[in-house]
């Protein structure tokens, strides 16, 4: 049996195959060309004495509406790495995505856990090579052999390595909060507390991030994935039911076409409940 | 009438020489709504004050009391919300020096008509929805276009999320898009409650709306106002 390849090395050069279609399809939409969503987040990182804490809102907005109250931000990427993202709804998933299929390759391959190094050098390389078309700020967090780690890679390919870490349009607010609270070899909740407060500091200040706080706690011993870690305080306050009663929506028409079923194989398998 | 991108946070892309020009203009957000019942008007707006994707402002509400029977929400361009309520408030003056009696609110909203026209080839930014009583003591709702277009209406919505608030206002005061539903009309604490209802479901959907909602309420005994909070986030 052949070795299939650990990852497909791409071919040389910048990929055109899609500008024909591009330009095709431009006149088809009388200048109103569909924008993508846009996550418009905060995302936030910090590297405490056992690990990495990963934050983020759950706010997805496409041009100025909310789409999404309770949108996921934290990608998986391996058993001992996460990944959050911010910019492009769509790059964020499909890039996080590709990434761990080929991490997942390469442990099978190799028979070795994945380390967080190797995860930023292909995201890099992707987000390098495509110059910026693909709109995906990523902060990705994670434990291997060789320590804790938290590094962001930008859309057009720029790496960093820092303690602490906040991208999205409510950066700079979750920054503040960092650059104020940061201090090396926090403790497990000083550095969940640091990255909520973080979070919820773009939330209040930026208008792209908002609802809930989600949290991601990675250590050598596993990964707590809290999805809420804070509910937002803002529920609904309507005072009035807002019900229609059948018949409200006038029926103009109605057909009524009975199935003929006929009964070909009859398999029954109980459920255990138990 | 378009006025460029309202606000929108600028991508970083850099794809080639690009001219810059100065827009006299800026989004700032908001979103006002009026509504008229038999004996009442009902002014309402929101009280962010925004711009981009950053926050000026959690106080800063859009009504503006003009007569004791008139009141005008204002959103859009919060500089050419302040001009123009600033030179209506002295076009009243002298027309209650020269007239010796106060503009009724028709006669406001055809002088307001006239004002905004006079700026076509330069609008002032403005989405106006004036609510107050008419010389007959029932409810009035006048809305505009930036340009002075107008009309009498029983409810309108105007401003960042007017989409949202207009169809859910024709299905519960107007009747719209429904069959075999008892046509009550409306009374003051029921419309107080929907305007406060719809406001909170806007603040969940568009992001320029959130923080409060002042309630102008106008009936024959004067003007009263409420404030209620909204999303913050």
């Amino acid at each position: 049996m052949a070795l299939s390849n650990v990852l497909q090395t791409p071919a040389a050069g910048f990929n055109f195959d899609n500008a024909a279609r591009n330009a095709a399809l431009e006149g088809l939409f009388d200048g109103r060309t569909p924008t993508p969503l846009k996550t418009g987040t905060t995302i936030a990182g910090v590297v405490f004495k056992d690990g990495v804490v990963l934050g983020a809102d759950t706010r997805a907005t496409s041009s100025e509406v909310v789409a999404d109250k309770m949108c996921a931000k934290i990608h998986y990427i391996a058993p001992n790495m996460y990944c959050c993202g911010a910019g492009t709804a769509a790059d964020t998933e499909k890039t996080t995505d590709l990434l761990s299929s080929n991490l997942t390759i390469f442990s099978l391959n190799s028979g070795r856990n994945p380390r967080v190094i190797m995860a930023v050098n292909i995201l890099q390389d992707m987000l390098y090579r495509y110059h910026g078309q693909i709109g995906a700020s990523l902060i990705l967090g994670g434990v291997d052999c060789t320590g804790n780690h938290l590094y962001t890679v930008g859309p057009y390919g720029s790496v960093d390595k820092m303690p602490y870490l906040s991208m999205g349009s409510g950066h700079l607010a979750a920054l503040g909060v960092l650059e104020d609270g940061y201090k090396p070899d926090l403790e497990l909740d000083k550095a969940k507390e640091l990255v909520c407060v973080a979070i919820h500091t773009g939330i209040m200040s930026d208008l792209g991030s908002g609802n809930n706080i989600d949290i991601c706690v990675i250590t050598r011993q596993g990964v707590d994935y809290i999805r809420p870690y804070q509910v937002s305080e803002y529920q609904d306050k309507r005072k009035t039911k807002y019900k229609y009663g059948p018949g409200t929506t006038p029926v103009l028409t109605e057909k009524v076409v009975p199935l003929k079923l006929e009964v070909v194989e009859e398999a029954v398998q109980p459920l255990d409940t138990a | 009438i378009t006025f460029g991108d309202p606000g929108k946070m600028r991508d970083y892309h850099y794809t080639g020489p690009v001219e810059h020009r100065f827009s006299p203009y800026s989004f700032n957000g908001g979103t006002v709504l009026a509504v008229a019942g038999e004996d009442f008007a009902i002014v309402a707006s929101d009280t962010r004050l925004s711009e981009g994707y950053s926050i000026h402002s959690r106080d800063s509400p859009k009504c503006y009391k003009l007569t004791d029977t008139t009141v005008v929400g204002c959103s859009g361009f919060h500089g050419d919300c302040l001009t123009l309520t600033k030179i209506i408030d002295a076009r009243l003056k002298m027309y209650k020096h020269s007239n010796n009696k106060t503009m009724t609110s028709g006669a406001i909203a055809a002088m307001l008509s006239t004002i905004l026209y006079g700026r076509r080839f330069f609008p002032y930014y403005v989405y106006n929805i004036i609510g107050g009583l008419d010389e007959h003591g029932k409810g009035a709702v006048y809305s505009f276009d930036p340009v002075g277009s107008y009309q009498r209406d029983t409810y309108k919505a105007g401003g960042s999320a007017s989409a949202m608030l207009q169809p859910l206002l024709d299905n519960q005061i107007g009747f719209k898009n429904m069959e075999g539903v008892q046509h009550v009309p409306l009374t003051q604490e029921k419309a107080v409650q929907l305007v406060k209802d719809v406001f909170i479901s806007a603040a969940e959907r568009d992001v320029y709306t959130g923080d409060a909602l002042r309630v102008c309420i106008i009936t024959k005994e004067g003007i009263s106002e409420q404030t209620v909070p909204l999303r913050k986030d």
